[in-house]
């Protein structure tokens, strides 16, 4: 049991211990802050919300772009 | 975490403001950083015909979005550069936003229209994927909107594009390019006015900003643009703002504050006169324009068939019958 946690680009699906905050569990994975957006259903998580066992998140990287 | 302007429950926050926002104060701040960015550059008028370049992705999508909001009268062109199934689902994004919207998307079929694709044009022609689509890219949006009769061409760079390029071109002392990096370039000899609205927003604020609306866009990332400097410099940035939150901004806006017109007499040495391309028309330096070279090392052909190359796609039709 823990907090499903969906990653993309590769695609990709973890199991985190919680409860934990968004900015502990993007540390844990050693993620920038300013380089993902928390998605949950919807809508977004902020950085201070406590993720439980029974959450589903997906981490969606914003970067992209080719150079010209 | 609190929204600043209102105090209810905050769904993003924005360290280089300070600031926590919900879902409206959120939507409130990007239509007010895109009317600025606008304002302060002279980007368009009310009442300008504009056509917006889409790719499917998070920017385009946001930025037509947010211009339709703001009251802006915007058709969509995408460019269909045949890059496998990452073509067929970007197209799909971007005919699925103005099929719901009941907008007018016009569209470019690279491979049937100029017979070359970006995965195998960019080896015949011995060009970088990322430089050989820059190029089509651009080509085709001036074609576009000149042949369309639109006033102004917006495209979807945000703050993180802008930083990016400008770190580039500082590490390697580029002093013309860095004289030309300016959120809108005007006008000229059959050039288009193209325009920035979104560099006053991250990409990290563009992706929220269409979460939060409900936009589908494509999420996965080029399979060309996999490990190119572009995305190098932006890692780095972030790495940057990670501990100095605010530092993307100062660095490209102060750039454009006190530095960018010290190199602006460089670029203006270096524009040479330009003529009509001598097989398309376009404006050129050279007798043949880079594109059409491109086209002929690719193994296409440039048309001659006084057909433009963007036609109005038909929406709510499959992708395979789309266009008549």
């Amino acid at each position: 049991m823990g907090v499903k946690v969906l990653l993309r680009n590769p695609r990709r699906e973890l199991e985190i211990p919680g409860p934990i905050t968004v900015v502990n569990l993007l540390a844990k994975l050693d993620l920038n802050r300013e380089a993902v957006i928390v998605i949950q259903g919807d809508t977004l998580v902020a950085g201070d919300a406590s993720l439980s066992d029974d959450d589903s998140i997906e981490i969606r990287p914003v970067i992209s772009g080719g150079a010209e | 975490m609190k929204c600043v302007t209102c105090k209810g429950p905050a769904v993003i926050d924005i360290r280089r403001h300070n600031a926590n926002f919900c879902v409206d104060h959120f939507f409130e701040l990007c239509r007010r950083q895109v009317m600025k960015a606008i304002d302060d550059h002279s980007m368009i008028a009310k009442g300008e015909k504009v056509l917006v370049a889409v790719s499917g992705g998070k920017d385009s999508l946001a930025v037509w979005d947010l211009l339709l909001d703001l009251g802006y009268e915007a058709d969509g062109l995408y460019i269909g550069l045949g890059i496998g199934e990452y073509s067929d689902t970007s197209g799909d994004h971007a005919r699925a936003f103005a099929t719901e919207r009941g907008l007018t998307l016009l569209e470019v079929d690279v491979p049937g229209r100029f017979g070359y694709d970006i995965p195998s044009g960019s080896r015949a022609a011995r060009r970088a994927p990322c430089s050989a689509c820059g190029l089509s890219k651009r080509h085709l949006f001036d074609e576009a909107a000149i042949q369309g009769g639109y006033d102004v061409l917006v495209t979807g760079h945000n703050l993180d594009d802008e930083a990016a390029v400008l770190f580039g071109n500082t590490l390697h002392w580029q002093t013309d390019f860095l004289g030309r990096q300016h959120p809108v370039l005007p006008a000229r000899d059959g050039f288009p006015r193209k325009v920035k609205p979104l560099v006053r927003l991250t990409e990290r604020e563009t992706a929220a900003y269409c979460v939060l609306r409900g936009i589908d866009y494509l999420v996965d990332e080029c399979p060309m643009a996999a490990g190119n400097k572009h995305i190098s410099y932006k890692l780095a940035l972030n790495d940057i703002e990670k501990m100095s939150p605010g530092a993307k901004h100062s660095f490209y806006f102060g750039f454009l504050d006190r530095a960018a017109a010290l190199f602006e007499p460089e670029a203006e040495a270096d524009r040479e006169e330009l003529h009509p391309c001598a097989s398309c028309g376009a404006p050129t330096t050279a007798e043949t324009c880079a594109f059409c070279r491109l086209v002929d090392r690719a193994g296409g052909e440039v048309p001659h068939d006084d057909q433009p190359s963007a036609v109005p796609v038909v929406l709510g039709t499959t992708r395979a019958g789309a266009k008549q």
